[in-house]
C-alpha cells in the first residue's frame, strides 16, 4: 500500500473524525415552537429559513420515512418560470433566482445546470398560448422568447422535427430553464437547518393533529405526543390526510406521477425538451442518463406502483422525439404521489385552524418552488400574521371566493 | 394489464375505462349558498382507503359504480348505476325516520 494512504488514514484516525452531514434522530422533546410535518425539500427549506433568517431554532421536522424520500427524490428536476399567470410567473421567478445562488447559500453543490428549456408547438393553438406565456414572462423580466423551426433544428440537432406525425411549428425558448440534483436540495437545506439547531426526526410519523378550541396545540406521532406553538404541513401527496387529522378538507386529489431514466450515454442533448401535445418531456442529466417524464396517471391513488401502459406510452413518445433513443435501455422507473389542485396552483398559507399552516398543492410542479416556498413559509410563521405578498394569490380561501389562479395552459405536460 | 369487471360487459382491460369521480350528493343548486356550492366543487375527501366511484366503460358508453381501495388499488365490487338511486332513496328514508 502506498505510504501516503497509510499516512492519510493515521491523520484521520488521530486528528478529526469525519463529521456526518446530518445528525442521527434525537429524542423527541415535549414541546417545540414550530413543528414541521414532512421532511421533503419544502419542509426542510422552511426549517432552514426559520432558523437562519428569523432566529427561530426550537423547531422539529418530523418525517415518517427518511429525509427527501418523497417527491423530492422522485421528481424530474425541471426548474423554470415560464408559466402563464402573472401570479405564477412572479412566484416561480423568485424561486429560480434563489436556485441560481443556492449552492453558495448552502455551501452544498446543487449541480445547478442552466440548459434552457424548449417547449415545442405542434399546433396553431400551441403557438398562440406560447406567445402569451412569452409576453407574460418578458413582462416580469424573464428571458423567454419564441423561436422558429430553423432555430430549433440548430439548437437540438437530434430532434425529430415530425414527432408522432405532428409538425414542429415553433418553440417557447426559456433561456433560464435549468435542472439540479434534487437530493442535494433536501440534504443542503437539512444540513443548514440542523447546524442552526433544528431537530430532524426521521422515522417519525404524524398520526393526528391536536386541536383545542380551533387552535393547534401539537401532534400525535408514533413516538409519542409533541406540543407545538404552531404546525406546518408539507407532505405533498398526503396533504389531505394531514388536513383530515386537523379537521378540514382541501381542494386536492392525490394522483401518481410516473417517470423513468435510461442508462447513461455521452452528452447529446443540452436543453430540456418538452412536447405538451405528446405528453412527454426529456432531458439529459450531468451523468448522461436521459430522464423521461410525462402526464399524470388517469385516476387517483395513494400508491407508488408503476404501470406498464403508462411507461410504454412515455417511451414511445420519447423515441418519437429522439429516434436514436430507441437503442437505449431503461435503467430505473418509479412514481410519486402528487397533490393535484383544480387550478394547477399551490395552496399555501393560513388554514381554518389557528397556527396551523399549509404548504400543499404542489402537484407535479413543486420542486422548482422549494426555495421560495420555504422562504415564504418561514416569513409567514415568523411574521406578525400578515401573509407575504407573493404567497397571497395561493390561499386556500381563493376557492371560496372563486379567485382561482388558473395555470392550466402551462401544465399540459406536467412538470 | 389490470382489468375491471364491468357490470354490463364483463371483465375488460382498464384502458377501456375512464374514471368519473367519487360518488357523492350534489347540493340542491336552486337553494344552496355560494359557500356550499364552492365546497362541493372544490373541497375533496381525497380518502386514502375504500371509496365508491363512478367509472365509464368508454366503448359502450356505460356508466357504473365501483368500490375501490385507493391505497391498494384493488377494486372489490362493481354495481349497476341504478343502485345509486336505491341508496339515495334508502338514505332519504333514513334521514326522514331520524326526524
Ligand atoms: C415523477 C415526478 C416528477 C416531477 N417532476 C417535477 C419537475 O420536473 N419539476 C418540479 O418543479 N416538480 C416536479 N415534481 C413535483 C415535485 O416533486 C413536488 O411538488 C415537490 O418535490 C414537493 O416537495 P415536498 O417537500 O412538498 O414533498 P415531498 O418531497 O414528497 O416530502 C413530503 C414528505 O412528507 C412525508 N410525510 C407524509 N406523511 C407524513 C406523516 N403523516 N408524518 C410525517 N411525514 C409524512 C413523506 O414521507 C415525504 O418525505 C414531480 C413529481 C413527481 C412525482
Amino acid at each position: 500500500m502506498p505510504l501516503t494512504l497509510i499516512k492519510a488514514a493515521f491523520d484521520r484516525a488521530i486528528g478529526k473524525a469525519v463529521a456526518a452531514d446530518l445528525p442521527t434522530t434525537p429524542e423527541l422533546k415535549s414541546h417545540y415552537d414550530v413543528v414541521i410535518v414532512g421532511g421533503g425539500g419544502h419542509g426542510l427549506a422552511t426549517a432552514y429559513y426559520l432558523a437562519n433568517y428569523h432566529g427561530i431554532t426550537n423547531v422539529a421536522v418530523l418525517e415518517k420515512a427518511y429525509l427527501g424520500s418523497g417527491n423530492t427524490a422522485r421528481n424530474t428536476a425541471v426548474i423554470r418560470s415560464n408559466y402563464l399567470t402573472p401570479e405564477g410567473v412572479e412566484f416561480y421567478r423568485a424561486s429560480v433566482d434563489l436556485f441560481q445562488d443556492l449552492s453558495y447559500e448552502l455551501d452544498f453543490n446543487m449541480m445547478y445546470s442552466e440548459r434552457g428549456q424548449l417547449t415545442l408547438a405542434h399546433t396553431d393553438a400551441n403557438l398562440r398560448s406560447f406567445r402569451q406565456r412569452c409576453a407574460v414572462n418578458q413582462h416580469f423580466g424573464g428571458r423567454t422568447e419564441m423561436i422558429s423551426p430553423d432555430e430549433i433544428r440548430h439548437l437540438v440537432p437530434s430532434l425529430n422535427m415530425h414527432p408522432g406525425h405532428y409538425p414542429v411549428l415553433g418553440g417557447l425558448w426559456h433561456i433560464e430553464g435549468a435542472t439540479a440534483r434534487h437530493d442535494a436540495v433536501a440534504w443542503g437545506y437539512a444540513r443548514g437547518a440542523s447546524r442552526a439547531g433544528v431537530e430532524l426526526h426521521q422515522l417519525t410519523e404524524v398520526r393526528d393533529v391536536l386541536v383545542e378550541s380551533g387552535r393547534v396545540v401539537g401532534v400525535a406521532t408514533d413516538r409519542g405526543r409533541v406540543g407545538a406553538g404552531c404546525v406546518i404541513q408539507a407532505v405533498a401527496g398526503h396533504s389531505s390526510v394531514l388536513a383530515g387529522y386537523a379537521g378540514f378538507k382541501l381542494p386536492i386529489t392525490t394522483y401518481p406521477l410516473q417517470a423513468m431514466v435510461t442508462q447513461p450515454v455521452k452528452p447529446f442533448l443540452d436543453p430540456l425538451v418538452s412536447s405538451p401535445s405528446l405528453h412527454c418531456y426529456v432531458q439529459q442529466t450531468s451523468r448522461g442518463e436521459i430522464v423521461i417524464g410525462g402526464g399524470s396517471d388517469p385516476y387517483p391513488l395513494y400508491n407508488t406502483r408503476a404501470t406498464l401502459g403508462l411507461k410504454e406510452q412515455l417511451v414511445a413518445n420519447a423515441v418519437e422525439l429522439f429516434p436514436r433513443m430507441g437503442e437505449l435501455r431503461t435503467l430505473r422507473q418509479w412514481a410519486g404521489l402528487t397533490d393535484m389542485t383544480p387550478d394547477y396552483s399551490p395552496v399555501m398559507g393560513l388554514s381554518p385552524v389557528e397556527n396551523y399552516y399549509l404548504d400543499a398543492g404542489w402537484g407535479t410542479w413543486g420542486f422548482k418552488a422549494t426555495p421560495i416556498a420555504g422562504k415564504l413559509m418561514a416569513e409567514l410563521v415568523a411574521g406578525d400574521g400578515g401573509v407575504p405578498r407573493l404567497m397571497q394569490p395561493f390561499s386556500l380561501e381563493r376557492f371560496r371566493s372563486l379567485n382561482l389562479v388558473n395555470e392550466m395552459g402551462a401544465t399540459a405536460a406536467s412538470h | 394489464m389490470k382489468q375491471i369487471l364491468c357490470p354490463m360487459n364483463g371483465l375488460r382491460d382498464i384502458d377501456e375505462f375512464v374514471y368519473g369521480g367519487v360518488v357523492r350528493d350534489m347540493p340542491d343548486t336552486a337553494h344552496c349558498s355560494d359557500e356550499d356550492w364552492s365546497e362541493y366543487l372544490f373541497l375533496m375527501d381525497n380518502t386514502a382507503g375504500l371509496v365508491r366511484e363512478w367509472w365509464l366503460h368508454s366503448p359502450s358508453g356505460y356508466w357504473f359504480i365501483a368500490e375501490r381501495d385507493t391505497v391498494s388499488d384493488v377494486i372489490s365490487a362493481t354495481f349497476d348505476p341504478s343502485l345509486f338511486f336505491t341508496w339515495a332513496a334508502a338514505e332519504h328514508t333514513q334521514a326522514n325516520s331520524d326526524d
